[in-house]
């Protein structure tokens, strides 16, 4: 490695690390603010999200819907198109997934059982994103907007199939039925961790390959950097925003699917976890860039298991978690911006 | 279904339909402004919230509505500030910002709600009222639409002060002008920038307004996220409306109507879960955007910074 390639290396990492402690410090001054003490807040997070064992172990489960979700997240951004409506899409594919899973393997098999309801999550995923992508691609409607009303809609949907045609009569609050355990996700070895992490893994690395190597993401690409330069050449812009969506929603479709199957076998009414507007600041954070967002997604996981510890045990609610990714996109974009008026005055 | 037609019913219809009605309005017209200019405001609702908290807190202590009011207006100016300097001054991403301010009021205000207001759940007494004379008399929308806190003309007045601003002002031409084409804004030697920060700023003011409307006379009281989605469909409204306020305000009880429907239902005794009519205004959006696809107008230069020379 050369000495430039080295300082860029060096400076791309503190342009990213530079903003996280900013948050944390920041974050810091907030809790003392508050009457708490930020070093047993933080110390306290790190012990239960990292250095425990389970609390290790409970971090990683985290990352696989919030890795899948980055996944589709990097196809959509990447081509220029904001989905902001992946709560709804994960959420939907995860209720019908709950409520598919526990039939089919009392008729088959585990294993196409679960195939199948990896389909059936993708396709429920991207056909939530169909209206969006449509109005875009024909009218040229803001998606921002599309996209988060069909999220708010999912959401409510999902919590009416839970209350109504999905509910399991047995129990007494409103939830599906409950996918025994032995059928859902192995684990990996000994430990607690589905093996669901191996597709969201996969699905991050393949994106990765995807938007830098094939064909089909240099288009998308090209959609994202320039529209009308994609249509002078010759691109089909319809049916890319088309596909583009479908992606990044059946993506966030499978998160659900891996959510229910590894991890909670049922979902009760008004569950929603609210995971996609959390992973967005992530995505952006990590440049769109596959091997970052792994970072950064883990390193949020460990926020949110350790801050729900924290939670329970030092009486800092878990909003706390909100206010810190604000923050970080806050100091992500006060970086960047001091970083760019450095290179203008540098005349780079 | 006889007791849904009943003028009680009605009445009670129409009041909430109100209620609902003008955080929207209020948020609608200020988002209207910033769209106008070329800024999509993304943290509409985390200036709603804010202004909620600060509203209600403002409200609780001093025992008045109306400095609550103003006070939540301030606070929303206050979150707006963010806004103004990471995108109108520092082009950063409006998006992003957007996000990031909602997200951040979330936290900060149920924070904030968990350490004050958590164990005790204050509540304001019931606002005052202002009967229009003769107007309040009338039969199912009387009491409902003429027997309201001063608030609500107030913000019903503004939508046509907007129209008059947009339509009449010289401020009006500029808002335009820096959405429209903010090279020629810049020609005429008025600041772009300066536009949009004023733009902003009022959007920050009119949501925090909205959401102290929704905590102090519409709630009586503070909940974490009580916004619920409402700033984003106030930014809808203020697209749909293609720059127009009386849209906006038409708009605003039409949706008010579909979120005042799931009480409404309730009292009548019909037993729907309210997840389905909590659908409705989001299905009505998505209605609306189908069937008025090419009708919906942003300006040209919406979401884009302005840099001065460049092309």
């Amino acid at each position: 490695m050369t000495g430039r390639q080295l300082q860029s290396l060096l400076g791309g990492l503190a342009r990213v690390l530079l903003p996280v402690a900013l948050a944390l410090i920041a974050g810091a001054v907030l809790l003392l603010l508050l009457g708490k003490d930020p070093l047993a807040y933080y110390g306290y997070v790190i012990k239960r999200g990292l250095l425990s064992p389970t609390g290790l172990q409970a971090s990683i489960t985290r990352t696989i819907p919030l890795l899948t979700i980055a996944a589709g997240l990097i196809v959509a951004f990447r081509a220029g198109l904001w989905n902001l409506g992946v709560d709804g899409q994960f959420l939907l594919a995860a209720v019908c997934v709950a409520a598919l899973a526990p039939a089919l393997v009392t008729v088959m098999p585990v294993l196409p059982a679960i195939l199948i309801c990896f389909v059936v999550a993708f396709a429920v995923g991207a056909l939530w994103s169909l209206i969006p992508a449509l109005l875009k691609a024909r009218h040229g409607i803001n998606e921002i907007i599309s996209t988060l009303m069909m999220s708010f809609l999912g959401v409510s949907l999902a919590n009416v199939l839970i209350k109504i045609p999905f509910n399991d009569p047995t129990t007494t609050v409103p939830q599906t039925a409950t996918l025994p355990v032995e059928d859902r996700l192995l684990r990996l070895g000994d430990t607690t961790i589905p093996c669901g992490i191996l597709i969201a893994l996969a699905a991050v690395l393949l994106v990765h390959v995807m938007m830098e190597r094939t064909s089909l993401g240099m288009k998308l690409q090209i959609v994202g950097a320039n529209p009308r330069a994609a249509r002078h050449a010759g691109l089909n812009l319809q049916r890319l925003t088309v596909v583009a969506f479908a992606l990044s929603a059946g993506l966030a479709g499978l998160a659900g699917a891996l959510d229910v199957l590894g991890v909670h076998g049922t979902i009760r009414a008004d569950w929603n976890p609210a995971y996609g507007i959390l992973v967005i600041p992530l995505v952006f954070l990590a440049r769109f860039n596959g091997y970052a967002v792994i970072a950064f997604v883990f390193f949020f996981a460990v926020l949110m298991i350790g801050g729900e510890s924290a939670a329970r045990r030092l009486g800092v609610p878990n909003f706390f978690v909100l206010v810190l990714v604000a923050l970080l996109m806050i100091f992500f974009a006060v970086t960047e911006y001091l970083d760019q008026r450095r290179r203008s005055r540098l005349g780079v | 279904m006889e007791a849904l037609f009943t003028e009680t019913f009605i009445a009670a219809f129409i009041f909430g339909a109100v209620t609902a009605g003008i955080p929207l309005l209020l948020a609608g017209l200020g988002e209207q402004v910033s769209e106008k200019a070329g800024v999509l405001n993304i943290g509409l609702e985390g200036m709603m919230l804010v202004g909620a908290y600060v509203g209600f807190v403002v409200a609780y202590l001093a025992d008045s509505f109306f400095l609550g009011f103003l006070a939540g207006g301030l606070a929303g100016l206050a979150t707006a500030l963010i806004m103004v300097l990471l995108c109108v001054y520092w082009s950063m991403n409006q998006i992003v910002v957007g996000i990031a301010i909602t997200l951040g009021a979330e936290g900060l205000t149920a924070l904030h709600h968990h350490f004050q207001f958590a164990r005790s759940y204050p509540r304001l007494p019931k606002a005052e009222t202002l009967a229009i004379p003769g107007l309040s008399e009338l039969p199912y929308v009387g009491e409902a639409l003429f027997h309201r806190n001063g608030l609500v003309y107030l913000a019903i007045a503004l939508a046509f002060g907007l129209l008059w601003v947009f339509r009449r002002s010289q401020f009006g031409l500029n808002l335009q002008a820096a959405g429209d084409k903010p090279a020629a804004l810049d020609a005429a030697g008025v600041s772009v920038k300066g536009t949009r920060s004023a733009a902003v700023l009022i959007t920050g003011f009119l949501a925090g307004t909205g959401g102290a409307y929704m905590s102090t006379v519409g709630a009586g009281l503070f909940l974490p996220f009580m916004t619920g989605g409402a700033g984003f469909i106030a930014i809808v409204l203020a697209m749909l409306a293609r720059g127009h306020p009386l849209w906006v305000l038409f708009g605003a009880f039409l949706f008010g109507a579909s979120l005042a429907l799931t009480t409404a239902l309730q009292v009548a005794g019909i037993n729907i879960p309210t997840d389905v009519i909590q659908m409705l205004p989001f299905a009505m959006v998505i209605l609306v955007l189908i069937v008025f696809a090419r009708h919906s107008y942003l300006p040209p230069a919406l979401g884009l910074p302005y840099h001065r020379g460049e092309r």
